[in-house]
């Protein structure tokens, strides 16, 4: 996990990351019960009967899900329980068996992945994709979209698509600025550590202003003092308007930054609500443990620990 | 030994129109594998419908040299089409072994007897000359100085040639750095993440193999300006001396395949008129002249092996990037 870091990120302080400011949560997302696809006063994302199967396993398998607009919703669940599927299928990586969904309205079953990006549903990847041996400015404006020299034949022309450049770069610097990497511009992607790499990958997603970022453990394998930047990073985006769904194994962070909680276990979702009343579910506390219990003997220590230690900082939390 | 005409000889070697059709091949395959990461291994397929491109349209349907031209870019067009649309989609080794194949079948096409009547079949093509040489404004005489001392027609064809290859290094130079060269570069990276940004990646990689194609295919028409077109010149062999030379120059660089492109040239002509003589002289009794030709090339790929030992991001590559390279 550490192997990418540099010593930048170890001077970190042991305690759990918290955001420098009280986040203001917001509430009043659902409509009725909170219960495993309840409907929501104003979804961005609706998802009906997506399901995806591997040979003989059902990796994702969710009846009804929705995710709410303007807000930071979590996306929990223990290893293997299909939250990176899940999000693959949405964003066009990876095919459904069948089901469907809708961005913003809009339906995206068999909407190529580029087209969901440019629609302004930007996703992260759980294993960072920095892009090497790109600077990291040329990270960024990658991310800038409808750029008039990415055209084959206008790209000859500079004179078509300079200033547009110049407005790209000076939106990734200040992006680059606030992600604390704006000394970094010039260097390769490759030479940063993990949690740098993870902070760009962000940064580059920004650059397009989506309305729906959707990070996959954008917090794994960070350092405890990048960890703190990136919640704070996290929560403006939600300032400025856009929503957000990520997945994370950090209860802590759950706790303190998302404003509404989905749990998946086996490829369905088990429980929703609110971060501090979810955590009371028997089905959540069941998710955990009961993957646990259903493991067999060759489970990963790291991960068992992972699970148990997530199920003791949610009872602690709650009590 | 005579030493004069064997540097001479090699300093040919330096701005003939073969040096510039490999340039210009390696160009085409540095767009391809250096800057989008697409293993094409079929340059040589490329370069043949280059060569077949513009010898039938001019002996058999008459065609004027800037319809022949035409014609052999079309044909690698659809070519490119053909290669990349079922595979561009997979993973990238699917388009090395398609390639691969293709360039072969092209070879084979213009081998058979079937088409003899108008591919010349294994014997070839030749006669094309007169409507490129009708069109040399260089009056009758001898023009340039020392080893680079050339009759009009010949001077006429390297002026093209290198002229060609100039435009091309720049249209490369000048795309690369684009916002286009960009997304082709972050293809070369991690094509998922490219796409996670909302750019058509299955659409770039085909703009690049058709770009890089379109200069195999006039590299192919420089190669055949010089001699006759013959199918046996296009195997798997010539796309592997054209790798040679790119990784020889630095992959994803502009000037690496035309520096590489003369490195080779030079070399390979330098060391099989050492060794002609010296097998003339009786230094070498074991063997033949035939023998002595092979050695040269096993020369050229000792020398190639070292220049990639001591410099391995190429004689214009970036150390700085190989040091991340896993
Ligand atoms: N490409 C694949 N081929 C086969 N099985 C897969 C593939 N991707 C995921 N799975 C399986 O699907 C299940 C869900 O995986 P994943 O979505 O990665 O879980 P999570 O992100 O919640 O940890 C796991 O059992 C995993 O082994
Ligand atoms: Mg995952």
């Amino acid at each position: 996990m550490s192997a990418n870091a540099v010593p930048l990120d170890s001077a970190a302080p042991l305690e759990p990351p918290v955001p420098t400011k009280k986040p203001v949560k917001t509430t009043g997302l659902h409509i009725g019960a909170a219960e495993p696809g309840c409907a929501k006063v104003d979804p961005i994302l609706v998802v009906d009967n997506v399901r995806r199967t591997f040979g003989g396993l059902t990796a994702v398998d969710v009846a009804h899900v929705e995710v709410p607009r303007g807000a930071i919703t979590a996306l929990i669940g223990p290893n293997g329980a299909g939250k990176t599927t899940l999000f693959n299928l949405l964003t066009g990586f990876d095919k459904p068996d069948d089901g469907k969904w809708t961005f913003d309205g809009r339906s995206l079953a068999g909407v190529p992945a580029y087209r969901v990006a440019r629609m302004g549903q930007i996703r992260t990847f759980q294993l960072t994709k920095a892009l090497g041996l790109l600077t990291v400015m040329d990270n960024m404006l990658l991310g800038a979209k409808g750029q008039t020299g990415e055209n084959m034949f206008r790209a000859l022309m500079p004179f078509l698509w300079r200033n547009e450049e110049e407005e790209n770069r000076a939106k990734a610097l200040d992006l680059l600025t606030r992600f604390k990497l704006d000394t970094k511009k010039d260097d390769y992607a490759a030479s940063l550590s993990g949690g740098q790499r993870k902070l760009l990958e962000m940064a580059r997603a920004l650059m397009s202003d989506p309305t729906l970022v959707m990070l996959d453990e954008p917090m794994a394998g960070v350092n405890p003092a990048l960890t703190q930047s990136l919640l704070d990073h996290i929560l403006n985006l939600k300032a400025q308007g856009m929503s957000v769904l990520f997945v994370e194994h950090d209860m802590h962070m759950v706790r303190h930054i998302a404003d509404w909680v989905i749990v998946m276990a086996e490829g369905k979702v088990v429980a929703e609500g609110d971060p501090h009343e979810v955590m009371q579910n028997p089905a959540v506390i069941d998710a955990y443990l009961g993957s646990h219990h259903d493991e067999d003997i060759g489970e990963d220590p790291a991960a068992e620990t992972e699970h148990v230690s997530a199920i003791k900082e949610l009872l602690d939390d709650e009590r | 030994m005579d030493w004069g005409a064997i540097f001479g000889n090699a300093a040919v070697e330096l701005i003939s129109p073969t040096t510039a059709a490999y340039a210009l091949a390696a160009l085409g395959l540095a767009v391809h594998f250096g800057y989008t990461g697409l293993l094409n291994f079929g340059q040589a397929g490329f370069m043949a419908l280059g060569a077949y491109g513009y010898a039938i349209s001019i002996l058999t349907f008459g065609f004027p040299v800037w319809g022949a031209f035409l014609v052999g870019v079309g044909a690698s067009v659809v070519f490119a089409l053909i290669l990349g649309i079922p595979t561009l989609r997979l993973r990238a080794d699917y388009l090395a072994i398609v390639t691969i194949a293709a360039a072969e079948i092209v070879r084979l096409l213009f081998t058979t007897n079937t088409f003899a009547s108008v591919t010349g079949s294994a014997n070839g093509l030749s006669g094309y000359k007169n409507e490129f040489a009708a069109l040399n404004p260089l009056a009758d005489g001898t023009y340039g100085f020392g080893p680079f001392t050339n009759n009009a027609y010949d001077t006429w064809l390297r002026i093209v040639a290198w002229s060609i290859v100039i435009i091309a290094a720049l249209l490369v130079w000048q795309i690369m750095r684009s916002p286009w060269g960009r997304v082709i570069k972050g293809i070369r990276e991690d094509e998922d993440a490219v796409r996670a940004l909302g750019k058509n990646v299955y659409a770039y990689k085909m703009q690049s193999l058709i770009f890089g194609g379109v200069l195999g295919t006039i590299a192919g028409m420089i190669f055949a300006l010089p001699r006759a077109v013959v199918p046996s010149n296009y195997q798997t062999t010539l796309t592997f001396f054209i790798y040679a030379i790119l990784l020889l120059g630095g992959a994803a660089t502009v000037l690496g395949p035309i520096i590489g492109s003369m490195i080779f040239w030079v070399l390979l002509s330098f060391f099989s008129g050492f060794i002609a003589r010296a097998v003339e002289a009786g230094w070498l009794p074991f063997m033949t002249g035939i023998q002595g030709g092979q050695l040269s090339f096993i020369l050229v790929g000792a020398a190639i092996m070292a220049i990639v030992i001591f410099r391995p991001q190429g004689i214009f590559g970036n150390k700085k990037e190989l040091a991340f390279v896993r």
